[in-house]
């Protein structure tokens, strides 16, 4: 999967995981996935690098749709619809 | 020999209930809290029945909760992991110069990494002046720890109006609570706080289970990288059968808060009492806001040390000074902080209660303790009094530039 670079997404849930230890990132997005409604959008922020490949890969896996990331200063914005 | 144990702030026995909580988890129980399998489960199912138990005793909620080993690590923690994780907004961190060596080293580390560090002074009762600590905050500052109660002299800090300071200054306010919580009624809600030291041993539950209490939405950096244990945020397999003891332990002080305050206090009053009936001998700390079961003294023209000897050797157990500084014969940073002459400060003893004492225990102490007092003044070459020095007492700030040099 190509990696989209974003800007100014409105999410309707954001989930922070700053400085939490990978694989925190794929843990809290399956938790939070669970949460949302079908066609919502999920926000997550982390500074974990690998997850630029795990959180498109995962959303490839799961068949749910990888919008695109945003890089701020000190972290990623990861923003991923729910499709299913 | 009768024994007497009067150094609760040393450590606390482990409550029989406590005991009883934690064998399963030596034993049959043994499973990883990250294992999928029943045992793993077990084990994870305990650990978040101890953390909604912990979480209870500060009214937080239980994913407030980060499990760490000690009192020290989880202020090590919540210095060095907030200050990193806000370094971006500013470089200054503010402490008292009343806390323990794990705040106050981690101050140091910090000002080796490039923070300023303000190091603020206490009054004579060991309390920090809010207006002080208004005036040490800049823009710059992103941190802000002071003690909840003091372990030394038992004075209990006025954290609710400081906490409205921090966060009408927009600062992270931790507390270590570590001598406080469970002994008096702590609730990080309604102190205001960001974040909260707390230790079971301090409260009838074991040595190595200890807490972090950290705001929902505060970053934190961890300080033990690894697995994703505590939710990513303190690493290293769980030591099962201590959280369990550590949320026994916080359901029972949760539950017997009022009648252990009660008896300590009374206690406490009388052996303030009788102790400051000998001649030279004057309260540390605050004389009302004060840990319930906390009777700090200073005796004039003798050590600390040789009071603590010959009580042992009586069967009685007290602290002169903190626990790090009494092994370290050195005069306690603490009070000199709160102006009190290092010559004095030498003399310093405290007695703090648990639920084990009785009144016959202070009978004895009040019998064995002034002709201990005499026979060491006998000796004394300070007995006709000596040369105070003035110490400071002053507020100051240091600068990453003038640690290069150190």
């Amino acid at each position: 999967m190509t990696l989209k670079f974003v800007g100014s997404i409105k999410p309707d849930v954001t989930t922070d995981i700053v400085y939490m230890m990978c694989p925190m990132h794929l843990l809290k997005l399956e938790e939070k996935m669970k949460e949302l409604d079908k066609g919502q959008i999920l926000e997550i922020l982390t500074d974990y690098d690998g997850a630029l490949e795990d959180i498109p890969g995962w959303c490839e896996k799961t068949g749910n749709e990888f919008l695109g990331v945003e890089d701020s200063d000190e972290y990623y914005k990861f923003y991923i619809k729910k499709v299913r | 020999m009768r024994k007497c144990y009067f150094d609760y702030v040393a450590t606390n026995p482990l409550h029989p209930d406590v005991f009883d909580a934690m064998l399963p988890y030596f034993k049959e129980d043994f499973g990883n809290p990250l294992s999928l399998y029943e045992p793993g489960m077990k084990a994870r199912n305990a650990v978040e029945n101890a953390r909604a138990q912990t979480a209870a005793l500060i009214h937080a909620k239980p994913s407030e909760i980060i499990f760490t080993s000690s009192g020290a690590e989880s202020n090590n923690f919540a210095l060095r992991g907030i200050a990193r994780a806000r370094q971006k907004e500013g470089k200054h961190v503010v402490v008292s110069r009343m806390e323990h060596h794990s705040v106050l080293n981690s101050a140091r580390v910090l000002e080796k990494s490039g923070f300023a560090v303000t190091y603020l002074p206490a009054d004579k009762h060991g309390a920090v002046d809010p207006a002080a600590v208004k005036k040490a905050l800049t823009k710059e500052t992103v941190l802000l720890s002071l003690g909840h109660a003091s372990s030394e002299v038992g004075t209990i800090q006025r954290i609710q109006e400081i906490a409205k300071i921090a966060r009408d200054h927009k600062v992270i306010f931790h507390t270590d609570a570590v001598a406080s919580a469970g002994n008096i009624p702590v609730d990080a809600k309604e102190l205001g706080v960001d974040a909260l030291s707390m230790a079971a041993h301090q409260f009838y539950g074991p040595k190595g289970a200890a807490a972090l209490y950290v705001r929902e939405g505060l970053r934190i950096v961890p300080l033990i990288y690894g697995g994703i244990q505590e939710g990513g945020r303190r690493a290293g397999t769980e030591n099962v059968p201590a959280i369990v003891g550590m949320g026994k332990a916080a359901e029972l002080a949760a539950a017997e808060l009022p009648a252990r305050m009660e008896h300590v206090k009374k206690l406490r009053d009388r052996l303030i009492e009788g102790v400051l009936a000998v001649e030279n001998v004057s309260l540390t700390g605050h004389p009302e806001e004060r840990l319930p079961g906390h009777a700090s003294f200073t005796v004039e023209y003798i050590e600390g040390e040789s009071m603590l000897l010959l009580l042992a050797s009586k069967g009685v157990y007290v602290a002169s000074g903190s626990a790090c500084s009494s092994k370290a014969l050195k005069a306690s940073p603490v009070l000199l902080s709160m102006g009190i002459p290092a010559s004095l400060a030498q003399g310093s003893v405290v007695f703090t209660l648990g639920r084990e004492n009785s009144a016959e225990d202070i009978d004895y102490l009040l019998a064995e303790f002034p002709p201990i007092i005499r026979r060491l003044r006998e000796i004394s070459p300070f007995a006709k009094g000596w040369e105070e020095k003035e110490q400071g007492n002053k507020c100051y700030t240091t600068s990453p530039e003038s640690q290069s040099g150190s």
